[in-house]
């Protein structure tokens, strides 16, 4: 029994060894199935997968307007101090006075990408982006006013 | 013979007398081993390189990568930058090393490669030492490359080298046997150690057809062995990355480092050619018994090419062992060799020798 248990190994063997053989034969004959990713290259063809977190953005519509409604949860949510809110009032049509977003100043060099402000806006008005191309020469070019110069609260938020 | 238009012994004839009627046969001599002395040495760097390459490449290509693929187009100059890196590199001293053997270490691995390669038939005239035990030797010098890996894990005072070195030698001290008792298969149908001998005697067939299935169990096992005699993967256990930080060449960095990368990949080379000399025909075309017109085809292919092309077949072959398969322990490699291997020789080596007697080949 203990031949019939060699030669047979053997042959398991030499089997289980031409199956790895074929995989890996398989994928020198397919260079389709090459992965890798060209990367300056195709800097055009790009598209990052949606879960990407490249930097908080605040996504504004045609007529320049955004959510955010200047709360300051944000700020307090950030474990670094990475998020300067800096309000202002406004005087509604009703002539309330009102609390408003003046500039909303996002330090990208300090920021760690944890998500929480944007997981903890109550009007989800920031989004991540896609943008991952972040060198600078000037630090100070990674402090970024998120809110457009002119915009105003989206109707319907508050 | 239609293949005589490359034969190239004519041209060395005529080389030789040149020389001998302008000087003495001693200078005359000493001339022409110089010139195949610098001929191996361009070749060696120029296989060394080539193969570095070759190996990235094929490797990126079978883990889905595109390999080098920066300098030059398709990274066809990234060997020659990294060797340009490596001249440039600091030799760092190590201490309490034994100096004299550290730096000898490279030197013998790199002439051990370099005595076999001046047995080899690359193509018809293009032989520098046709010894009448060509393969006897060949086996016996290439061998002697497992000195410089021992004497470089010794010398580097390094446990890991140590280990590395000591793994080396015992995987080489065992699949010797199996590389000699496969080759040993093969002389049993030339009847001859010769390398022109052989190589002429595999005119009307290939001896991996000639001898079919005995010839064939012989090739194999030659392909195992011989990757485990240049210790590459997956028999790397001299080196093993993972383990042993590089086994044997640890401590050694720049021009020496290159020369151990160098002579590993030289090795390849070696073996591959060996097998293809002796199980594939070295420089013979393919030919196939009377169909004349196709004989004729083949013969028109220069032997070099036939030659290189079957080298390179074999080392793609390993290469893509290399990359496929993972390392062995190194209770696996050995019961590999003594339980499996071995044995199976062994009986092969009858079943060849019965072949030949009852003349049941082609």
């Amino acid at each position: 029994m203990n031949v019939i248990k060699y030669i047979s190994g053997i042959f398991k063997g030499i089997i289980s060894l031409w199956k790895g053989l074929m995989v890996t034969g398989y994928y020198f004959v397919h260079p389709g199935e090459i992965v890798t990713q060209q990367y300056p290259e195709n800097r055009k063809e790009l598209k990052m997968f949606d879960a990407f977190k490249g930097e908080v953005t605040m996504p504004h519509n045609e007529n320049n307007e955004h959510k955010c409604t200047g709360c300051g949860i944000c700020e307090m949510n950030c474990p670094n101090g990475s998020i300067e809110i800096i309000s202002k009032s406004v005087i509604s049509e009703d002539g309330k006075k009102k609390r408003a977003i003046d500039q909303h100043i996002y330090h990208l060099d300090m920021c760690t990408f944890c998500e929480l402000c944007i997981k903890s806006c109550p009007s989800k008005a920031l989004v991540w982006g896609q943008e991952f191309e972040h060198a600078v020469y000037d630090r100070s070019k990674l402090t970024k006013i998120l809110n457009k110069p002119g915009s105003t609260l989206m109707k319907g938020v508050e | 013979m239609a293949f005589s238009i490359y034969d190239l012994t004519s041209f060395n004839q005529w080389v030789d007398k040149g020389l001998n009627s302008v000087m003495s046969p001693l200078w005359a001599t000493i001339t022409e081993m110089a010139i195949i002395g610098v001929v191996f040495l361009l070749f060696y760097a120029v296989v060394g390189l080539f193969l570095v390459y070759a190996e990235r490449k094929i490797c990126g290509f079978i883990q889905c990568r595109v390999g080098p693929n920066r300098v030059g187009p398709y990274g066809i100059f990234q060997t020659i930058a990294d060797f340009i890196k490596l001249l440039m590199k600091e030799l760092v001293p190590i201490n309490k090393a034994d100096k004299f053997l550290f730096n000898l270490a490279p030197f013998i691995i790199i002439i051990a490669s370099m005595m076999a390669l001046a047995a080899i038939p690359f193509a018809k005239g293009i032989h520098a030492i046709d010894f009448n035990i060509g393969i006897f030797y060949i086996l016996a010098v290439s061998s002697m490359g497992v000195i410089g890996i021992l004497l470089a894990g010794w010398s580097s005072n390094n446990k890991y080298s140590l280990i590395g070195a000591m793994r080396s030698g015992a995987q080489i001290v065992s699949y010797e046997l199996s590389v000699g008792l496969s080759i040993l298969t093969a002389c049993i149908m030339f009847g001859s150690l010769q390398l022109s001998t052989i190589v002429e005697s595999q005119a009307d067939c290939w001896l991996i057809f000639r001898g079919h299935l005995p010839a064939f169990i012989a090739f194999l096992i030659y392909m195992i062995a011989a990757t485990a005699e240049t210790n590459r993967g997956p028999f790397d256990l001299a080196e093993a990355e993972s383990e042993l930080t590089a086994g044997f060449h640890t401590e050694y960095s720049g021009i020496k480092f290159a020369f151990f990368f160098l002579a590993e990949y030289m090795n390849m080379f070696l073996v591959a050619s060996i097998a293809a000399t002796i199980f594939w025909g070295g420089w013979m075309p393919l030919h196939i018994g009377h169909w004349t017109g196709f004989n004729m085809v083949m013969d028109f292919i220069p032997p070099a090419v036939w030659y290189l092309g079957k080298t390179a077949v074999i080392i793609w072959l390993m290469m893509w062992f290399k990359w496929t398969f993972p390392r062995l322990r190194i209770d696996q490699l050995l019961t590999l060799e003594w339980k499996y291997l071995l044995p199976i020789n062994l009986l092969n080596i009858l079943v060849m020798a019965l072949v030949v007697l009852m003349g049941w080949h082609f």
